[in-house]
């Protein structure tokens, strides 16, 4: 029974990984196969590049700003989809959509929303006023949302929390229901009021399901590389690259294996570390 | 003025009447006990008072002013749920504290508070614990001190001696009934226990689906019940009960006595009892058997104390009577309490 499991996981999971540490230690490149080991050299030079130092601040940047997000609003979804009200399906099938749709499509769909010339938001934009000359958006015709560095990265963060925001709501949602009903109103005859439940009673109470909800945003975060490859393709210029990408690009569209692999796997012992922490404190919060 | 009182209340989940129009109304002080059968409404009620459930008919006054609209913070209640419902995450401590804190009381006060209401329950010494480590009789206790920090003007009460075991829920019955007479705060405590309702309460409503039967002290509910549920609801074993024409006729087992362990032959009715059974419990013996009537055979259960010591053996019939002032009279297809007829 587990053999199977096991030899899918090695080859798909455990094979490409070997690779990815043996090509890091070593000088191997798309032209010159041969494996010679040159230690953590790779680590040092590209440690030194300006493009990696801004992938690597991008990347923090998109995955702490976007987690935030995904969480409050993960959250507040979850709050609103617990109670009964008119609607609710219609609520329900527009947060499953972008879970349900391709992430390349979706992002396709995305880029379309944020095109330069044809954008449909600019258009209800300056249908309202608030963009062309003279408006508090203005003077341009257009946002350019993906060819300026703040809007930039602020596309891409908001791509990818609409993204993720239907699973975390889901698994906030999960976590809500397993409340007692009785410590709720409990609350409430206490004299508790909304906020006072929602940071006291509820957040509390499903803490280790929204860690370990983190925990696995954050690794899907990491290692993404669909949005902002779609998007931007790290533009403009390396305002949103992010490590996945940049890899990608230094690895196989320039033809430097080793670096690539260096670049994809200098954030692996960060991310063992913290889903060592979150795994850990999860736990001691459920036997405690 | 009542300190709680309601109005013709209902609440109807689609097709079932949780509660059917019940009115109640508290004395200042007094322990109500709302006694009933599981799925009576009993606990609906209590929500309803509690603020936690909109009644779909009728009024909830709380010290003379309908609070309908009012949310369950703004009405001074504590309620202790069947479950104690503790925070699981926070200590003792913080648990009792918490409707303080909810009021927007001063830390200082909250310790004096928290100080003053472990100590009536001598639950002093678990304020660093976490619920789970606490046994089921102190959790019942810290779920009281939370309800009696904020000094209520209501104590709502849900079964909450239902998870303890048998040997503690006497103790705590007792200590539940010595705190509410020391804190002289008004108590609605629901149970589907008879006895312990009819220990504990100064007033007992006895509900069933979903209407109160019987308001009265436990005296009256048990002496004089008001029609044939309430009768066989308290007492037990129950009242027995035998048709006469268009009457049912009830009688308590322990008025139902051998003749000749009957001292004033004064004033009695006869029957002929056919013993099947006799259950020997030390301090008593439950004989049960039949009596004839104009239906046939009626079940009849007699509960005879130790003093008597009549012999009494399954398969004879023995000549048992009945005192005509012990006697209670009910509507054959009401059930209600008739006057007394002669037999
Ligand atoms: N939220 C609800 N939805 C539907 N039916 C309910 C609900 N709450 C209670 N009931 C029904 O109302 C009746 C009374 O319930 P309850 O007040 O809990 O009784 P008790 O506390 O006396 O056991 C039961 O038949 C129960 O199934
Ligand atoms: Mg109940």
């Amino acid at each position: 029974m587990l053999l199977p499991a096991t030899v899918y996981i090695l080859a798909l999971v455990g094979l490409p990984f070997l690779i990815a540490i043996v090509y890091s230690v070593t000088d191997v490149t798309v032209g010159d196969t041969s494996l010679d080991f040159v230690g953590l050299d790779n680590f040092r030079r590209i440690i030194k590049t300006p493009q990696f130092q801004r992938a690597l601040s991008n990347t923090l940047f998109f995955a702490i700003v976007s987690q935030v997000l995904i969480v409050v609003l993960a959250t507040a979804l979850a709050e609103l989809l617990s109670r009964d009200f008119r609607g609710k399906r219609v609520v329900w099938f527009l947060i499953i959509l972008p879970w349900a749709t391709p992430i390349a499509l979706g992002t396709v769909a995305w880029l379309w929303l944020l095109d330069s010339q044809f954008s449909p938001i600019d258009w209800v934009l300056r249908s309202v006023n608030l963009l062309g000359p003279g408006t508090l958006l203005g003077p341009e015709d257009h946002m350019v949302f993906l060819g300026r560095e703040g809007l930039a990265m602020a596309s891409v963060i908001m791509v990818h929390v609409w993204r993720l925001l239907p699973l975390a709501a889901v698994i906030v949602l999960a976590g809500l229901t397993t409340i007692p009903r009785d410590i709720l109103d409990q609350a409430e005859v206490d004299g508790a009021g909304f906020w006072r439940i929602l940071f006291r009673i509820k957040i509390p109470l499903i803490f280790p399901i929204i860690s370990i909800a983190i925990l696995f945003g954050l690794i899907l975060t990491f290692g993404d590389m669909a949005v902002v490859f779609v998007l931007t393709r790290g533009g403009p210029i390396y305002y949103t690259q992010v490590l996945p990408t940049w890899a990608y690009f230094v690895g196989i569209e320039g033809g430097s294996l080793a670096e690539g692999a260096a670049i994809a796997l200098f954030l692996f012992p960060l991310l063992l570390a913290v889903a060592i922490l979150v795994l850990r404190s999860s736990r001691r919060m459920e036997i405690s | 003025m009542a300190v709680v009182e309601t109005r013709d209340i209902k609440k109807y989940f689609g097709e079932v009447r949780a509660v059917d129009g019940v009115d109640l109304s508290t004395h200042d002080g007094e322990f109500l006990v709302l006694l009933g059968p599981s799925g009576c409404g009993k606990t609906t009620l209590l929500r309803i008072i509690a603020g936690l459930e909109q009644p779909t008919a009728g009024e909830v006054l709380l010290g003379g002013e309908v609070v309908n609209g009012l949310p369950p913070r703004a009405r001074k209640i504590a309620m202790v749920f069947q479950s104690y419902a503790l925070y699981p995450h926070m200590s003792v401590f913080d648990n009792i504290a918490f409707p303080l804190k909810a009021h927007g009381v001063s830390k200082e006060a909250r310790k004096t508070k928290v100080g003053w209401a472990t100590s009536i329950l001598g639950i002093e010494k678990l304020l660093e614990r976490k619920p789970r480590e606490l046994s089921g009789g102190e959790k019942q206790r810290v779920a009281l001190a939370r309800a009696l920090v904020r000094e209520p003007s209501v104590f709502l009460l849900d079964e909450p001696l239902s998870n303890l075991d048998a040997q503690l829920r006497a103790s705590a019955r007792d200590e539940l009934q010595q705190l509410q007479r020391r804190t002289g705060i008004t108590t609605i405590y629901v149970t589907h226990d008879q006895v312990e309702a009819m220990g504990m309460g100064d007033r007992i409503a006895v509900m069933y689906q979903g209407k109160i039967r019987q308001l009265g002290t436990p005296q009256e509910v048990y002496d004089e019940p008001a029609d044939t549920f309430v009768a066989t609801f308290l007492g037990s074993p129950p009242m027995n009960l035998i048709e006469r024409e268009d009457r049912l006729v009830g009688f308590r087992p322990e008025r139902f006595l051998p003749t000749e362990a009957i001292e004033l032959h004064a004033d009695l009715v006869s029957f002929s009892f056919a013993v099947t059974r006799v259950e020997y419990l030390g301090a008593d013996r439950l004989v049960y058997g039949a009596v004839g009537d104009v239906s046939g055979d009626t079940k009849a259960v007699s509960r005879l104390p130790s003093t008597v010591t009549v012999p009494i053996q399954p398969g004879d019939s023995y000549d048992f009577a009945v005192q005509t002032a012990d006697l209670k009279f009910f509507d054959k297809v009401t059930g209600l309490r008739t006057g007394p007829r002669p037999f």
